[in-house]
């Protein structure tokens, strides 16, 4: 397992390339990339804040959970903190399994919990001014699927 | 004595991201009442606490959670990871 937070870019190509290189016996790689979006074009830029030392080890207990659950060769998170641009990569999760319905599922178990659970907020900066991006009813229901 | 930190806008409507709280709170709840009689802008941050989550020691937690033993107290919106 492998948890980065940091304000840098990543280069997504080599991250890919480089996950479960000579495991041969993972059949299969799931890859989920994080976008900055700018729906209507007004984004001029998101500043994403985090809390150093819980955000490391909430994510970590994550990706321990979704170990935990499948049968998991590795897994990989890259979240970014800081202010980043539209079509900016905000992050990335990657989860390998020797076949794909596991790697599947453990990719989006790791973003419905990323989402609500790892503690980073985004605010998003417009020409109009600054608002904090609320969290959505969807991605704490997104949870209750996991339960049980 | 515990240290209280803030996120997002409890930070901002607060002012500061950190400040040592001299407490004998016996639950986040009871430590949330002696802020919000400190100041308005404590008043303001914690108006509505069903809008925020609590972290005791970097772990999430509960507004009825005893205090005994912690020495870290977070305060933030929400999470909005992703």
């Amino acid at each position: 397992m492998r948890v980065v937070v940091q304000p840098d870019p990543f280069d997504l190509g080599a991250e890919t390339a480089a996950f479960a290189a000579g495991r041969t016996d993972m059949g299969a790689a799931v890859t989920f990339t994080g976008i900055v979006r700018d729906s209507d074009g007004r984004l001029d830029r998101m500043e994403i804040e985090h809390y150093p030392g819980m955000t490391e080890r909430a994510i970590a207990k994550i990706a321990e959970e979704a170990q935990a659950r499948w049968s998991l060769g590795d897994v990989l998170v890259i979240h970014r903190h800081g202010t980043l641009r539209p079509g900016e990569l905000i992050m990335m999760v990657a989860t390998c399994s020797p076949h794909r319905g596991d790697a599947f599922a453990a990719a989006e178990f790791l973003m419905d919990y990323l989402k609500s659970r790892a503690p980073f907020w985004k605010k998003e900066l417009t020409a109009d001014g600054a608002a904090w991006v609320a969290a959505k009813d969807e991605d704490e229901d997104a949870l209750s699927r996991w339960s049980r | 004595m515990v240290e209280v930190l803030y996120f997002a806008w409890v930070r901002e409507r607060i002012g500061l991201p950190k400040e040592k709280v001299e407490t004998t709170a016996a639950t986040v709840i009871d430590l949330v009442t002696e802020l919000k009689a400190r100041e308005e802008r404590y008043e303001a941050a914690f108006a509505d606490i069903s809008a925020l989550r609590v972290a005791l020691d970097q772990e999430l937690s509960d507004f009825d959670a005893p205090l005994a033993g912690v020495r870290e107290v977070a305060f933030f919106p929400p999470m909005t990871g992703g």
